[in-house]
């Protein structure tokens, strides 16, 4: 066997096939860049940059790198689909899909309760073949509803460190009005944000709800109102 | 020409902020924090061609939702915001299958409206597998089988 061979044993990863440079064992890109998906690296390269991303790495513990590197490669292939918007817009129609659903809900107890209301108390027999209609209605839902948009092994139940204080979030938020344009609802959700300045926001904040103010630089008149048609 | 008060930008970048400086309008010297925020996560080239590459009437936008996206981002370095869709995704499933429950429920409700009558509980406990009998029953038409 020549052993004058030049070729790496291992194929460089994604992030130094784009950089153009050699692939180094120690290579920090290396496990979660893998030479079969370039246009991940290159989606999170044009967003953040790689030595921004270098630096988000090296702050995490290894275990964590994975859900990170899934994330941010997330946000920019959001960010480059909607140059104005980003995840901002996912998350405003998130909110606003949410907002119906709680209305939705409300009217449909209503509903059951005059049902309800009407026939008296349901004997034993009753409420079991409720019971057992319900559940087989939410197994179906259950069923179209698997949600997982971290592909790659991260998993959307990988990981959880920073998650578990969004928990709690919704309970008791308001919702911009659900027949504002689009944009509006964007704008409305961002205004929401800015004011708390402060820095004792935290992310769960965020969240409709506790948010106050967005919006930047009002004071200098650069915003324009947006046309709601 | 330059501006008297540099904006938060060119502060922090300790360079000259001239007149027509492009993160003069979105980055105020108040708001330290928000050119901060985002350079330490997107860096100020990035932020700069982003906001270029959209027309100025979206500028604002771009700028408030990268700020919205990098605060998240240090407050949760593993999820930034995408941390907030997988809980929004999360209890939009938990009121789906609320919902679904309870138009299960109603439409039994309607197919089958409840009596006060002694009969139609008699005719229910009839089967205790919940199925109801095919017997002939006054009560309208008779479900065989739920499942």
């Amino acid at each position: 066997m020549s052993s004058s061979s030049s070729l790496s044993s291992n194929s460089p990863c994604a992030a130094c096939k784009f950089l153009r440079r050699k692939c180094q064992p120690e290579c920090v890109f290396a496990p979660y860049f893998p030479p079969d998906q370039p246009q991940k690296f290159a989606n999170v390269h044009k967003v953040f940059g790689a030595s921004n991303v270098t630096k988000l790495l090296n702050e995490l513990q290894p275990h964590q790198r994975e859900d990170a590197v899934n994330s941010l490669a997330y946000e920019a292939d959001m960010r480059l689909r909607d140059p104005v918007y980003g995840c901002v817009g996912v998350i405003s129609l998130l909110q606003h899909q949410l907002r119906q659903l709680q209305m939705d809900l409300s009217c449909a107890k209503s509903e059951l309760s005059k049902y309800q209301n009407l026939g008296g108390i349901a004997s034993t027999a009753t409420h079991g073949l409720l019971a057992a209609a319900a559940a087989a209605a939410a197994t179906t839902a259950h069923h179209h509803q698997q949600f997982n948009f971290m592909t790659g092994g991260g998993g959307g139940g990988g990981g959880g460190g920073g998650r578990d204080h969004h928990h709690h979030l919704y309970h008791h938020h308001q919702f911009f009005p659900r027949d504002q344009p689009q944009q509006q609802q964007h704008q409305h959700m961002i205004r929401a944000f800015e004011g708390h300045g402060s820095n004792n926001f935290d992310a769960s904040g965020l969240l409709i709800g506790q948010l106050s103010q967005f919006q930047a630089a009002g004071a200098d008149g650069r915003r324009t109102p947006v046309d709601p048609s | 020409m330059t501006n008297s008060t540099r904006c938060a930008a060119c502060k922090q970048l300790r360079r000259r902020c001239p007149s027509d400086c492009i993160f003069l309008p979105y980055f105020p010297p108040y708001n330290p924090q928000r050119f901060s925020y985002v350079h330490r996560i997107y860096g100020a080239s990035n932020v700069g061609k982003m906001l270029q590459q959209v027309e100025e009437h979206e500028r604002g936008n771009v700028a408030d939702s990268l700020y919205y996206e990098a605060y998240c981002r240090i407050e949760d370095p593993i999820y930034g915001c995408v941390g907030i869709i997988t809980v929004l995704h999360e209890e939009i499933y938990h009121l789906q299958y609320q919902l679904a429950k309870i138009q299960a429920q109603i439409d039994l409700l309607k197919a089958h409206p409840p009596l006060q009558g002694l009969e139609y509980s008699a005719n229910l406990l009839a089967d205790q597998n919940g199925v109801y009998a095919s017997s002939p029953s006054s009560f309208g038409p008779s479900i065989h089988c739920l499942y």
